[in-house]
């Protein structure tokens, strides 16, 4: 068994129907990455040109930095797969933690000043 | 454990999940991730809390540059998607086209690190050293704790791509492409927020 694991194979086991499907996955991906892209571009226009007013620019960026990140984690990183439930669980906890975190952290040192 | 998968028709179409070591370096990597993330939490809110304290050394505002940055984004975004097509090229035992994906994001990464050394350089000559002030410290640190990822990442794939040069994609080495593709998509995922959150606010808000 130890050298079977060090072996490389000749061909793949993927069925033509596999094959199909993964094929698909990875449009998708690639259309993914047409969304950040324009979403990053949005982003900075906003910000770069002025186009949003100031008070809304804040939550606007942040929010698609929040769209973007979802992108990246369920599509990039195949969090939307099947067998991916641990996986969200350590995320998504992780995640939780850090909003607190950083609320905590910008009271105590910026606005508290302790 | 590989009893349980068929090989006798070739490579698994997820060999990064077929043995169990890979199982659990795949678990064990997203609780690394999940950890991180919280690491990163809080040089975002010490760097959030402190941001404002600039002294007497410049602002944020003075010395960025959004063309540089968005330069800096783009690159790392089209790493993350060379990476993501590097694994396709794995579950479908394409062992060169692999092999070629991953060297792109590392010839990408590369160039990011670079940009980002010459905008430290740069700041530098501005007189925003690390202990110019409280933004200062809180900047070099949590832009400098992502730089570090991200050599640190570039050292990991360039040493994987050395030592299985002509190994071809087995069950052994599989899983260890798949997380460090993982960990550089998280190092994208941390990007997106320093872009947002150091960059674009320092300049906008």
């Amino acid at each position: 068994m130890g050298e079977n694991l060090s072996q490389p194979f000749e061909k793949s086991s993927m069925t033509p129907e596999e094959i199909r499907k993964i094929n698909r996955e990875q449009r998708i991906q690639t259309i993914a990455f047409g969304f950040m892209i324009a979403i990053t571009l949005l982003a900075f226009i906003a910000v770069g040109a002025d186009v949003v007013p100031g008070s809304f620019a804040i939550p606007f960026i942040l929010g698609l930095a929040g769209i973007q990140l979802f992108l990246q984690l369920y599509y990039f990183m195949h969090l939307k797969d099947k067998d991916h439930g641990w996986p969200n669980t350590f995320i998504v906890s992780g995640i939780v933690l850090v909003i607190p975190t950083i609320v905590a952290l910008m009271l105590l040192i910026g606005v508290t000043k302790y | 454990m590989a009893e349980t998968t068929d090989l006798s028709k070739g490579l698994p179409s997820h060999p990064e999940k077929a043995t169990l070591e890979g199982k659990n370096k795949f678990l064990g990597f997203w609780v690394f991730l999940a950890g991180e993330t919280t690491m990163f939490a809080t040089f975002f809110g010490t760097y959030l809390g402190l941001r404002n304290g600039t002294g007497s050394g410049p602002e944020a505002a003075d010395i960025f540059s959004l063309p540089l940055v968005f330069i800096m984004t783009m690159i790392l975004l089209t790493s993350s998607l060379t990476s993501v097509f590097a694994m396709f090229a794995m579950k479908k035992n394409q062992f060169k086209k692999m092999k070629i994906w991953m060297w792109v994001t590392v010839a990408l990464g590369t160039a990011f690190l670079g940009f980002e050394i010459y905008e430290f350089v740069e700041y530098v000559h501005y007189g925003l050293g690390f202990t110019t002030s409280a933004f200062a410290s809180s900047f070099y640190a949590l832009v400098g704790l992502h730089g570090a990822h991200v050599l640190f990442g570039l050292c990991w794939i360039s040493l994987l791509l050395i030592r299985y040069n002509k190994s071809g994609i087995t069950l052994t080495n599989a899983p260890k492409f798949y997380v460090a593709s993982l960990y550089w998509h998280f190092i994208d995922v941390v990007w997106i927020f320093i872009f947002t959150v150091v960059y674009l606010m320092g300049i906008g808000g």
